[in-house]
C-alpha cells in the first residue's frame, strides 16, 4: 500500500531526533521571576484581572479572555504580581506581560474533583476548554474553543490528531505519546463527542512506528478512531498537507479546515483538553524539547508557561559556550533569539542550540533556476520566481504567481543550492501585502 | 551574557548541496565524453579543451575584476561553459578559435547580461553558433588525418548508408566531445543518479525528435520509422550532448514541470525541422538556442495551479 503523503516537501538529512527521542519528559520547577505575555494566541489580547502587589496561586486566572477569539491566562507558580509591563517576546516584538515574583512555594489553587468526560455535554466540554485557556500548541496558537465551535458541527467528518511532528529535532509530541498515549487519545475521544459524524484519525509519520503500534492497541475496537501512518517528510504536519494526506482534500489559504469538514489538533493540545475537561485544570504546562548540538543535556521537559528561556535552559542542563544560534522552535520554522530574556509561551515547542549557523556560513549567490525549490514546494508554487518578484517589490506579479498561498514551511530555502533566502523574502512580501489589504479595509 | 546570538529568518538549516557542487558534478559527468574525444582525436583535442576552459575562466575573472564585481570563478560555472565549448569544436579548427568563442560566451552572452543565472541563452552553444556563422569553413570541417569522409549526418542527408554501431561508440568524425553516445550517456546517468538533472527534458526532446524523424525524416510520411535510420540520427551530431547536457542547462530551461515538457517537445520538433529541411545536416545548437529564447514565454503560460486551488485532486 502506498503510504499517504502530499506533493513536494523535503527529507532533511539530519533530523536531529535521535538526540532526544529516548529522553523521558522531566519536570522543570522554576524558581525565578515568571512572565506571562497577554498575547499568547491569535485574536484579542487577554485582559489582566490581577494588579500589582496581588498575591496569586498556581492555577489562578491572572488574565481573562479579551473576546470570543481570545484565551485566558493562568499563573503557573505562586507569588506576587510585580508589574504589568512590556516585555520582549519570542517573536521579537514587545508586548504587555504580567510579571510574577515567584515565591518558590508553588502553592496551588484548590482543584475540582475529577469528572467522567463521558457524562459531560458538548457545551460543558467547550466551556471547560474555553475556561482553561487552551490554544493550538503546535505553534499557531489559535484558541481551541473557537476551533471546536464551527458553524455546522454536523458537517465535520474528520478530527485529526496531528502526531506527525515533522519538524526536525522535535520529539516532545512523540514523548507525550509514548508516555501518556491514553490521555492524548482521551482528548481525541472528548472532541469526537462534539461531532457526531466525525471519525478520529491519529496521524503518525512512519519514523514513529512504535508510537503507531501503541496507539493502534489503544484504539483497537473503536470503530470511529483509526491510526493513519504517513510518510516521513517535512512538512507532513503542516495543517494543509496533513489534511490532504489523510483525507485527499486540498485546503487553500483562504479556507479553514472546518470548510472541508476537518478539525486538526496538536498532541499537547489534546492532552490539555483532557486535563481541562476531566481534571478541571487550566493550561499551565507544555512539553518542550531542549536540544541541538549546543545543548549539554538534550531532553524533553514539562515546562510551566511563563518560565524564562534562560532559566529553562539552565535547568535543562545548560548550553555550550560554542553555541552560536538559539532557536525557539525547530530548525525549519523556529525563531532565532538574540537573547534569552523571554518567557515560555503556550506555543513554545522547543529550544534549539546550534554551534553552527548554517545560514551565516555562506552568502547567497545568483539563482541558477535549478528548480529544486519548485520540486520541494508543498504548495506547488515557484519560490524562485516569487522571491524575485518580492525582491523587486512587484506585488502584482507576486500575487499572480499565487504567493499568498505560501505556508512559510522553509523547504525552498532549505534546498536552495545558491543559499538564497527564498522563504524569508516571500514571507516578508506576504506580510506587506496583507498589511496593505488590512489598511485598505480599515 | 553580553554576547548576542546569531539571528536570521527561518529555516535555520540548509541542505548540503551548493551551486559549486552542482557545477563540479556537471564537469565530472562531462569527463567520459571529453576523455573519449581526446583518446579518439589525439592531444590536439585536449589542447582545445584546455584553451576554452582557461579562456572562459580568465575572461570571467578579468571582467569581474575590472567591473569591481564579486569574483565568482570558483563556482565552476565558467569551467562548465569552457568545457562544453571545447567539446563542441572540430579538432582541426585553429586553436585561437576556441579562445575567441570562450570570450564571446563569457563576456557577451553571460557577463553582459548580468552573470550567472541571467544569461538567456546557453553561453557555450551561443558561442558555437557565433563561431559557425563567423568561421563556417573552420567550424564545419570535420576531416582529420583519420577521417576524410563527411560526418555520418551529412552522409545520411545525402542518402548514403552509415555504420550505426560506430556512431554509438563514437568512432566517427564530429566535434570533440559529441561523437560517443555511450560516453555521454554514462555522464548523463551520473547526473540523474546525483539528482542534478531529471529525465523530463531530455526524454521528451529525444522522443519528440524520433517521432518527427519517423514521420518526416525520410521520403514519404512515416517511412522514417526504421531502426537503423532513427538510431543513426539519435547518435549522430550533437543530439546526445545537446539533449543531456545543454538542453538541461538550468538557467536557460523552464523552471516549471509543464514548461519543461513543452520545451522538450519544441526542441524535438525544431531539431527535426533543421535536420530534415535545413541546408545543414545538423540542427541541435540552433534548436536549443531558439528554444532558450522562448523560455520566459513558456514559463509564463505554465505557472502551476497551487495546491488547494484546484491544483490537487485525487
Amino acid at each position: 500500500m502506498k503510504i499517504a503523503t502530499f506533493h513536494g516537501g523535503i527529507h532533511p538529512v539530519n533530523d536531529g531526533k535521535a538526540l532526544t527521542k529516548d529522553k523521558e519528559i522531566r519536570r522543570i520547577v522554576p524558581e525565578k521571576e515568571m512572565a506571562y505575555p497577554l498575547m499568547q494566541h491569535i485574536g484579542a489580547p487577554a485582559k489582566p484581572v490581577v494588579g500589582k502587589g496581588d498575591r496569586v496561586l498556581a492555577g489562578q486566572m491572572i488574565a481573562e479572555a479579551g473576546g470570543f477569539v481570545s484565551a485566558p491566562i493562568y499563573a503557573t507558580v505562586s507569588g506576587t504580581v510585580k508589574a504589568i509591563e512590556p516585555r520582549r517576546m519570542v517573536s521579537g516584538a514587545m508586548g504587555d506581560a504580567i510579571v510574577i515574583e515567584n515565591d518558590g512555594l508553588h502553592e496551588e489553587v484548590e482543584w475540582p474533583p475529577e469528572r467522567d468526560w463521558n457524562s459531560c455535554s458538548g457545551e460543558e466540554i467547550v466551556e471547560a476548554v474555553k475556561k482553561a485557556g487552551i490554544v493550538g500548541m503546535g505553534g499557531a496558537g489559535f484558541p481551541t474553543h473557537v476551533k471546536l465551535s464551527p458553524k455546522e458541527p454536523e458537517k465535520i467528518e474528520y478530527v485529526i490528531a496531528n502526531c506527525a511532528e515533522c519538524e526536525p529535532y522535535l520529539t516532545s509530541d512523540y514523548r507525550r505519546l509514548m508516555e501518556e498515549p491514553e490521555k492524548v487519545v482521551d482528548g481525541l475521544r472528548i472532541i469526537l463527542k462534539l461531532f457526531p459524524h466525525a471519525k478520529g484519525v491519529l496521524a503518525v509519520e512512519d519514523n514513529k512506528m512504535d508510537c503507531a503500534v501503541k496507539l493502534r492497541q489503544i484504539v483497537a475496537g473503536e470503530s470511529n478512531i483509526s491510526v493513519q501512518v504517513l510518510r516521513t517528510k517535512y512538512p507532513q504536519g503542516s495543517e494543509r498537507q496533513l489534511i490532504y494526506a489523510v483525507t485527499g482534500r486540498a485546503l487553500s489559504s483562504t479556507q479553514l479546515p472546518a470548510d472541508l469538514g476537518c478539525i486538526v489538533q496538536n498532541v499537547d493540545t489534546l492532552y490539555s483538553i483532557r486535563r481541562a475537561v476531566v481534571e478541571g485544570r487550566p493550561l499551565m504546562h507544555r512539553v518542550m524539547t531542549v536540544t541541538g548540538d549546543g545543548a549539554l543535556d538534550p531532553g524533553n521537559f514539562l515546562v510551566p508557561i511563563g518560565t524564562g528561556y534562560e532559566e529553562l535552559l539552565e535547568k535543562a542542563g545548560g548550553f555550550s559556550e560554542h553555541t552560536k544560534k538559539i532557536v525557539s522552535g525547530g530548525p525549519m520554522m523556529g525563531i532565532a533569539l538574540f537573547d534569552l530574556h523571554m518567557p515560555v509561551m503556550k506555543t513554545s515547542s522547543a529550544i534549539l542550540c546550534l554551534t553552527k549557523d548554517e545560514v551565516a556560513r555562506f552568502e547567497p549567490t545568483a539563482c541558477i533556476s535549478c528548480g529544486r525549490c519548485v520540486e520541494g514546494c508543498p504548495e506547488k508554487l515557484l519560490p524562485a520566481r516569487l522571491s524575485r518578484a518580492a525582491l523587486h517589490g512587484d506585488k502584482a506579479a507576486f500575487e499572480k504567481l499565487n504567493g499568498m498561498e505560501c505556508v512559510e514551511c522553509g523547504c525552498c530555502s532549505y534546498v536552495c543550492p545558491a543559499r538564497r533566502h527564498l522563504t524569508h523574502t516571500i514571507k516578508s512580501m506576504k506580510r506587506t501585502i496583507l498589511a496593505e489589504k488590512r489598511q485598505q479595509k480599515g | 551574557m553580553s554576547e548576542l546570538y546569531h539571528v536570521s529568518a527561518s529555516p535555520h538549516d540548509r541542505a548540503g548541496v551548493r551551486t559549486t557542487h552542482i557545477m563540479q558534478m556537471v564537469v565530472v559527468a562531462l569527463l567520459p565524453a571529453a576523455a573519449y574525444g581526446i583518446f579518439h582525436f589525439g592531444y590536439r583535442a585536449a589542447l582545445h579543451i584546455l584553451i576554452t576552459i582557461a579562456a572562459s575562466v580568465i575572461t570571467e575573472y578579468l571582467y569581474e575584476y575590472f567591473m569591481h564585481k564579486p569574483i565568482t570563478v570558483t563556482d565552476f560555472s565558467a569551467v562548465v561553459t569552457g568545457l562544453l565549448l571545447g567539446m563542441n569544436l572540430p579538432v582541426a579548427a585553429p586553436l585561437w578559435i576556441g579562445a575567441l568563442g570562450a570570450v564571446f560566451a563569457i563576456l557577451v552572452v553571460k557577463q553582459l547580461f548580468g552573470g550567472l543565472g541571467q544569461n538567456f541563452m546557453n553561453p557555450a552553444l551561443a558561442a558555437r553558433c557565433f563561431l559557425v556563422i563567423s568561421f563556417a569553413g573552420y567550424m564545419t570541417n570535420f576531416t582529420t588525418d583519420t577521417y576524410t569522409t563527411a560526418t555520418p549526418l551529412a552522409m545520411l542527408k545525402a542518402g548514403e548508408s552509415v555504420d550505426t554501431f560506430s556512431m554509438i561508440t563514437g568512432n566517427i568524425p564530429g566535434a570533440i566531445g559529441e561523437t560517443s553516445a555511450i560516453a555521454i550517456l554514462i555522464g548523463a546517468a551520473f547526473l540523474i543518479l546525483m539528482g542534478v538533472i531529471t529525465i523530463r527534458i531530455p526524454i521528451t526532446y529525444l522522443v519528440t525528435f524520433l517521432i518527427f524523424m519517423g514521420l518526416f525524416g525520410k521520403g514519404g510520411i512515416g517511412q522514417g520509422f526504421d531502426v537503423h535510420f532513427l538510431a543513426a540520427h539519435l547518435a549522430g551530431g550533437g543530439l546526445m550532448l545537446g539533449a543531456w547536457f545543454m538542453a538541461t542547462d538550468y538557467v536557460t530551461s523552464p523552471i516549471t514541470k509543464a514548461g519543461q515538457i513543452i520545451y522538450g517537445v519544441l526542441l524535438g520538433i525544431l531539431t527535426g525541422i533543421f535536420r530534415v529541411f535545413g541546408s545543414s545536416a545538423e540542427g541541435v545548437s540552433y534548436a536549443i538556442i531558439i528554444s532558450n529564447l522562448l523560455v520566459p514565454l513558456i514559463e509564463r503560460i505554465t505557472v502551476p495551479k497551487p495546491f488547494g486551488k484546484g491544483g490537487e485532486r485525487r
